[in-house]
């Protein structure tokens, strides 16, 4: 077999389950991969290729390769603690830290077979739409290698997109899986929240961080889905539920008949009450995703949900004070970095120098406006106010449902942007997010499937369902891809040959 | 820490039309344990005014009676039964502590010289 690195999932689960290949040999293609190109792209913050040949070689030993996801490659956003494996949420204040034990997730991928490439890069602490603000490296989009892959999960959109990994783990809080699996043209699914276990995620905004899967294509998407879903005692927001029948839905999608379904076309979100921001070729681009719906058989309408306008603002009033509240535990006591502990200062004085030296810029932005908008005199007028706009979304999302079965928008309002272009502007990165916010406030499911290309770069059509429903996204996104013909990531593949 | 005693509260005197200067950053930043440079004080006055300008729109909504939400799901209190259950191995956390001393973290002093 020529190139392991091209396949998707599904076509490695059948050249494994064959004996055509073995775990050993698609892991090492990947590393081999992994050792040529990463020290450009910079997706992965740590991989030790020791550990995944001899997990391939237990996989390959078991006799099990090729049944479900067993000796399948995986990548996990450096947000999941890992035992034993160095974790550091993209920030120097965990440097050369190894976790005593590891995610929910990380032990089901695990359990079912799969083989652990490395840790992923990302925003510090998850904070960030463009991976520039991790503490280690810059991560490059391989569609274009100057611009940024989106953030906080773009160094496993990088992976993915770049053939560093078949499918990778994101984490979603106001929308860092979609909008990186939308400006490089990936498959990113954000799961109802509480129906993937957040025990081991390294938390930012704790009622909005969310896990869930990013891939080549839509099935694969719903493969790791299916791996990762489902209750967890050990996490208290975990939903009692069956996972979603996603694999199904995805299967059934594909067939392209969307014949009965009702899609709303977001007015507020590239639909024609949109504010400016839009670059012009991701509505086009949305226009047509929007006719090949319609073409399924989808009846389409638009649906108007005003309370969205005010996502944005609420989103950065409630994630960073949660933030400010989950970060307070890294002060160099009882693990990650200690600094200025010469016996000459107090434990105040070194807490405070070591989360001095230890968070980037960005996280000390989101740590001061949490601390602020929690204060005694402004509770109300913002973190209150804002939990209410949340109540107000919750409320739009409910009457849309009512309406229809899906809602529809661009992912990502633009392009993947120039590295660099927007590090010293906070508003201009936080407007990457402007579709993906309602979603993650209301807490219901939203994937991002590719639509097509503008100036040469992935645009995503983001697909959102009511909460626990998540398998009407996949159904959506594989009939969307479906009628494009080869996945997106294909195209990319043929202009890099 | 980061929900400060009455009094603590920054500087400026309406919530709608906030200030936030050098002194405030400063201030919330010793209410959050973090140390700031002044080259970030005047670094974060700036940005954050302007955030702080953009992230006020939220009271342009017209939510009065409104009920909060603060968490997507219902949250009941998860309760387990009082029965001794194996923890995390003593020694691999210590481990990962910057400073460890018989079997314990070590921190620095907690007590100033004149306590």
């Amino acid at each position: 077999m020529s190139d392991l690195t091209a396949l998707p999932v599904t076509a490695l689960q059948a050249a494994l389950a064959s004996g055509e290949t073995s775990a050993v040999e698609v892991t090492r293609a990947h590393l081999d991969r992994i050792a040529a190109v990463d020290g450009d792209l910079g997706a992965y913050l740590h991989v030790d290729a020791d550990a995944a040949l001899a997990r391939a070689g237990e996989i390959d030993a078991s006799g099990t390769a090729g049944t479900g996801l067993a000796g399948i490659p995986v990548a996990l956003k450096d947000v999941f603690v890992t035992e034993g494996v160095p974790t550091t949420s993209g920030s120097r204040i965990l440097e050369g830290w190894r976790p005593p034990y590891s995610a929910t997730v990380a032990g089901r991928l695990h359990d079912a077979g799969t083989v652990l490439l490395g840790k992923t890069n990302m925003d510090e602490f998850a904070m960030g739409s463009s991976t520039e603000n991790s503490a280690y490296r810059v991560t490059r989009n391989p569609w274009d290698r100057d611009r940024i892959p989106g953030g906080s999960s773009g160094g496993s959109s990088a992976a993915v997109a770049g053939h560093l990994a078949p499918f990778a783990l994101g984490t979603d809080t106001g929308g860092s899986i979609r909008q990186p699996a939308a400006v490089t043209g990936l498959v990113g699914h954000k799961p109802t929240y509480g129906s993937v276990s957040r025990y081991g995620l390294i938390a930012f905004s704790s009622s909005l961080d969310q896990a869930g899967p990013m891939a080549r294509t839509v099935m694969d998407a719903a493969l790791l889905h299916e791996a990762i879903g489902g209750h967890d005692p050990r996490d208290s927001t975990s939903i009692d539920a069956p996972v979603p029948t996603v694999v199904e839905a995805a299967r059934r999608g594909a067939a392209g008949d969307l014949s009965g379904l009702r899609v709303g076309v977001v007015r507020e979100l590239g639909g024609e009450g949109a504010r400016d921001g839009y670059d012009a070729g991701v509505l086009e681009r949305f226009a047509e995703a929007v006719a090949l719906l319609e073409a399924a058989g989808a009846e389409v309408r638009e649906v108007s949900c005003p309370a969205f306008d005010l996502a944005l603002p609420a989103y950065y009033l409630i994630a960073p004070s949660e933030a400010s509240s989950n970060l307070a535990r890294f002060e160099g006591m009882r693990f990650g970095i200690r600094v200025g502990d010469d016996g000459s200062r107090d434990i105040d004085e070194v807490m405070a120098l070591t989360r001095e030296q230890g968070f980037g810029p960005e996280v000390k932005r989101r740590i001061i406006l949490g601390t602020y908008a929690l204060s005694a005199g402004y509770y109300d007028a913002y973190y209150g106010q804002a939990q209410k706009v949340r109540t107000l979304i919750t409320r739009d999302f409910s009457a849309a449902f009512d309406a229809v079965d899906v809602l529809v928008s661009p992912t990502s309002p633009t392009v993947a942007w120039p590295i660099g272009a927007r590090v010293d502007d906070p508003l201009a990165m936080y407007a990457a997010d402007l579709c993906t916010l309602p979603a993650s406030l209301a807490g219901v499911p939203a994937i991002s499937v590719p639509c097509g290309l503008s100036e040469g770069l992935p645009v995503g059509l983001q697909v959102m369902a009511p909460a626990l429903s998540d398998d009407r996204c996949y159904r959506v996104a594989a009939a969307v891809e479906s009628a494009q013909g080869a996945p997106l990531a294909d195209r990319l593949a043929e202009r890099a040959a | 820490m980061n929900t400060p005693a009455p009094g603590d509260e920054p500087t400026a005197t309406t919530a709608a039309h906030p200030a936030l200067g050098r002194q405030d950053i400063a201030h919330l930043a010793r209410l959050a344990r973090l140390a700031v440079t002044d080259e970030e004080l005047d670094r974060f006055a700036g940005q954050l005014g302007a955030v702080l300008d953009a992230v006020a729109q939220v009271q342009r909504a017209d939510a009065g009676d409104v009920v909060p939400t603060t968490h997507a799901v219902p949250l009941t209190n998860v309760l387990r039964d009082d029965v001794v259950t194996p923890s995390l191995p003593r020694d691999v956390v210590l481990a990962g502590a910057p400073a460890a001393d018989e079997d314990r973290f070590r921190v620095p002093r907690i007590l100033g010289e004149e306590e």
